[in-house]
């Protein structure tokens, strides 16, 4: 194989066209001679740029030069050192901002594709069933972590590998938290992908619980005081889904972008057997920018619907990753952006007809730093749809913090927590993710997770 | 797994089961609801808790088979297990909180019709365990849908039972019983809590708002993670959007826009009622029963 060192070794992808009709993976990642042949481009940096652009501080060069050696199991124990969801990250973390977004290759050509490297490794792995190493000795402390999602699950691996004794609690019926409900298979398929990797962090002795509801089913209080935990991770994500307030968003036919995506993905509605219900829309509009608008509307498209992106600033504010907005616009997702909904319209049954729209110009830059959107006089219209779905982000949910004695919540109800070690307001509770930061990326959510696991460390053999 | 201790049928189509889970019933209070799935593949089914048993550690259920899912629970044995089971969701009753010496001297009045039998029983329980006798009306279609008549007998101040075909006790609908009550035998009440259908409930608020009578009602949308994570169990009261996993399940029943939640509560019949009946009747059924919509797709 011969490359141009310049540019990333490809990866192969599924044909759009066929894609936007079925559920399998969008990309199928790098073969060993592809993998090794991209590996070759990485200079090796002494003052390697990419591990201080991620979260969790993987040794790139180190898991890089091992795959340029041909040795992946070497590999994949350097990159499990540091991040505990490796098949995960290598699909879904923004390394264009990140890693990849700090490599020096990317001054002059195109940076090393460290996001396809770390999946290849990560998926050999697991095909050759090489699971991470466990700790050496066991400590006789016990910790309780709230959510599996990638805060928590990254929090209590790091905590098992150090010796400490892990149960996570899980409100869902399914471990994996927004990797489980929120992200779609063909994203990051379920069974292969997320389950292994959480099969992983069982191995390295952590506990699972599922349908326990942490503020209902038990408290914080309780589970220190007499369950017997040292101390808790808080990892409960992100919340309530918000919706903008007009008129007719109780119509028929209005969804959140949650609901949309945790029938399609945890319950599995997209596949006829299930039991759970799903809207098969014809016109589908998704209200939002982000990228869980972009996995709602290739979620819709996959269902059969003609689906429009309505986002009410320009194309270059849209907060999703670029490669799922590429994807979406090659799948065939109409984007209308400056455009903003005024009134969702129902027909004599209460079932959405219609989605009356304005249209936007830019202003001056906002407290957010990007240009306001403002209404252009006399624009509106209405996009006929007969199904809305509202990806606007989230707020807190209350269920741990009106619970917990003593755990302060911010102006906006987001957990307190210190950023360096994730220290909360009360005695040995530590906090991560998007129940501290609102709504954010799975790899800031494991980056604190991490950072957690290191303060409840310090705090545990203090004590 | 949740074992299932007890099951039996306790009416047409109506089944009780006590279940093993301990968290919940460490934790529950009168108000609250659960979750279960039946197997790996099941769908997420929202029910009210109808008992609890702190020691043993079991929750009682009562359910009536309205679809495909409930069609397959009631298959289910003792011995047999529910794959997950979770809660206590929602907030417990707001009376569980009050103080107890002023909750003595308030006289509250439940009103139940047919399957809000089973919820409102843990609340003239938790009353009645603490020296207050609540007045209780139940309400069933016919004498042979009427459930947990004894169990509710002992724990309420004064039982009435009505049937709409007047084939047991007083004769019509709850709200008739609640006018007669209220407006012919001189009865006064400080609060009512109206579990049930929602078409009752709706009508319940209309009756009470003609004697002031604040009214508490547990409303049971279409609900998916029961955590507050969806909102597809959203409804509107006094005007604000409210998620009835975590604001409820209880609301003040006067500011409750019922229309629109009863209207929502269809979102899913049409396809419910099809695999329902794709269930019994397997591939056969293509619409035209007149029952499961699937004629008008």
């Amino acid at each position: 194989m011969t490359t141009d060192v310049l540019k990333k070794v490809p990866v192969r992808e599924q044909d759009a066209k066929v894609r936007a009709t079925n559920f399998e993976e969008v990309c199928l990642g790098y073969d060993k001679e592809e993998a090794m042949c991209e590996a070759a481009r990485c200079i090796n940096c002494k003052n390697a740029q990419c591990i201080k652009g991620c979260p969790v501080a993987i040794d790139i060069p180190g898991f890089i030069e091992k795959v340029n050696e041909g040795d992946i199991a070497a590999a994949y124990q350097v990159i499990s050192e540091a991040s505990a969801l490796p098949a995960v990250c290598g699909r879904v973390c923004p390394q264009e901002s990140q890693c990849e977004g700090k490599c020096i290759r990317g001054i002059k050509g195109e940076p090393i594709s460290i996001g396809k490297l770390e999946r290849f490794v990560a998926d050999w792995a697991r095909e050759n069933n090489i699971k991470p190493e466990g700790a050496k000795e066991k400590k006789n402390k016990r910790v309780a972590v709230i959510g599996s999602g990638p805060a928590g699950l990254t929090c209590a691996g790091d905590l098992a590998k150090m010796g400490y004794e892990v149960t996570i609690f899980e409100a869902l019926h399914e471990p994996g938290g927004v990797l489980v409900y929120g992200i779609p298979e063909f994203r990051l398929p379920k069974q292969d992908v997320v389950a292994k990797e959480i099969d992983n962090v069982r191995a390295l002795g952590v506990k699972i619980e599922t349908n326990v509801v942490v503020g209902k089913s038990v408290t914080i209080d309780e589970l220190l005081e007499e369950e017997g935990f040292d101390a808790v991770f808080i990892g409960s994500g992100a919340g309530l889904p918000k919706f903008m307030g007009i008129p007719g968003e109780q119509a028929l036919g209005v969804f959140s972008a949650n609901e949309y995506l945790t029938r399609s993905n945890l319950m599995k509605a997209f596949d006829e057997e299930s039991n759970t219900p799903i809207m098969y829309g014809k016109k589908v509009a998704v209200v939002g920018g982000g990228n869980v608008a972009m996995d709602a509307a290739r979620t819709a498209l996959r269902l059969g619907a003609e689906v429009h992106i309505v986002y009410r600033r320009s194309e270059e504010e849209l907060p999703a990753r670029v490669e799922e907005v590429h994807h979406a616009k090659e799948e065939g997702i109409i984007f209308d952006l400056l455009t903003n909904p005024t009134e969702i319209l129902e027909d004599e049954n209460g079932w959405v007809s219609g989605m009356r729209c304005v249209r936007m110009e830019l202003g001056e830059p906002d407290a957010s730093g990007r240009r306001r959107p403002v209404v252009i006089e006399g624009s509106e219209f209405v996009m006929e749809v007969d199904t809305v779905i509202m990806s606007l982000g989230t707020s807190p949910n209350p269920l741990i913090s009106s619970t917990t004695k003593g755990l302060d919540v911010n102006k906006y109800k987001c957990i307190v927590a210190e950023e360096d070690f994730g220290k909360t307001t009360k005695e040995g509770v530590y906090a991560g993710g998007d129940a501290v930061t609102g709504a954010a990326t799975v790899i800031l959510a494991m980056g604190a997770g991490k950072a957690a696991a290191k303060g409840i460390d310090a705090y545990l053999s203090g004590k | 797994m949740y074992k299932i201790i007890k099951a039996e049928e306790l009416t047409t189509n109506i089944y009780l089961m006590d279940v093993e889970a301990p968290r919940v019933a460490k934790s529950c209070q009168p108000g609250q609801f659960i979750i279960v799935r039946m197997d790996e593949d099941g769908e997420r089914i929202p029910l009210t808790i109808c008992d609890y048993d702190r020691d043993k550690g079991t929750i009682t259920i009562v359910f009536q088979v309205v679809g495909a899912a409930t069609e397959m629970m009631k298959q289910l044995q003792t011995g047999d297990s529910f794959h997950d089971f979770v809660g206590p969701l929602g907030c417990a009753s707001e009376f569980v909180s009050e103080d107890l010496d002023s909750l003595k001297n308030k006289k509250i009045l439940f009103v139940a019709g047919g399957l809000g039998t089973a919820p409102v029983y843990p609340q003239v329980k938790w009353l009645h365990e603490r020296g207050i006798a609540a007045d209780v009306i139940v309400g069933a279609k016919t004498k042979d849908l009427l459930i947990m008549e004894e169990e509710m007998k002992a724990v309420a101040g004064n039982l009435y039972i009505t049937t709409d075909d007047g084939s047991y006790g007083r004769n019509g609908m709850v709200t008739k019983v609640i006018d007669d009550l209220i407006g012919q035998e001189g009865k006064q009440y400080d609060v009512c809590v109206a579990i049930g259908p929602m078409i009752m409930m709706k009508f319940v608020c209309l009756t009470t708002q003609k004697y002031d009578l604040p009214t508490i009602v547990s409303m049971n949308p279409i609900m998916v993670d029961g955590t507050g994570m969806c909102g597809a169990c959203r409804l509107t009261v006094d005007g604000e959007v409210k998620f009835a996993c975590v604001d409820g399940p209880e609301f003040d029943g006067h500011k409750v826009d019922f229309d629109q939640a009863m209207k929502r509560q269809q979102m899913y019949k049409t396809r419910e009622g099809r695999a329902f009946l794709k269930a019994k009747e397997g591939n056969t059924h293509h619409g035209g029963c007149g029952n499961c919509g699937g004629n008008e797709e």
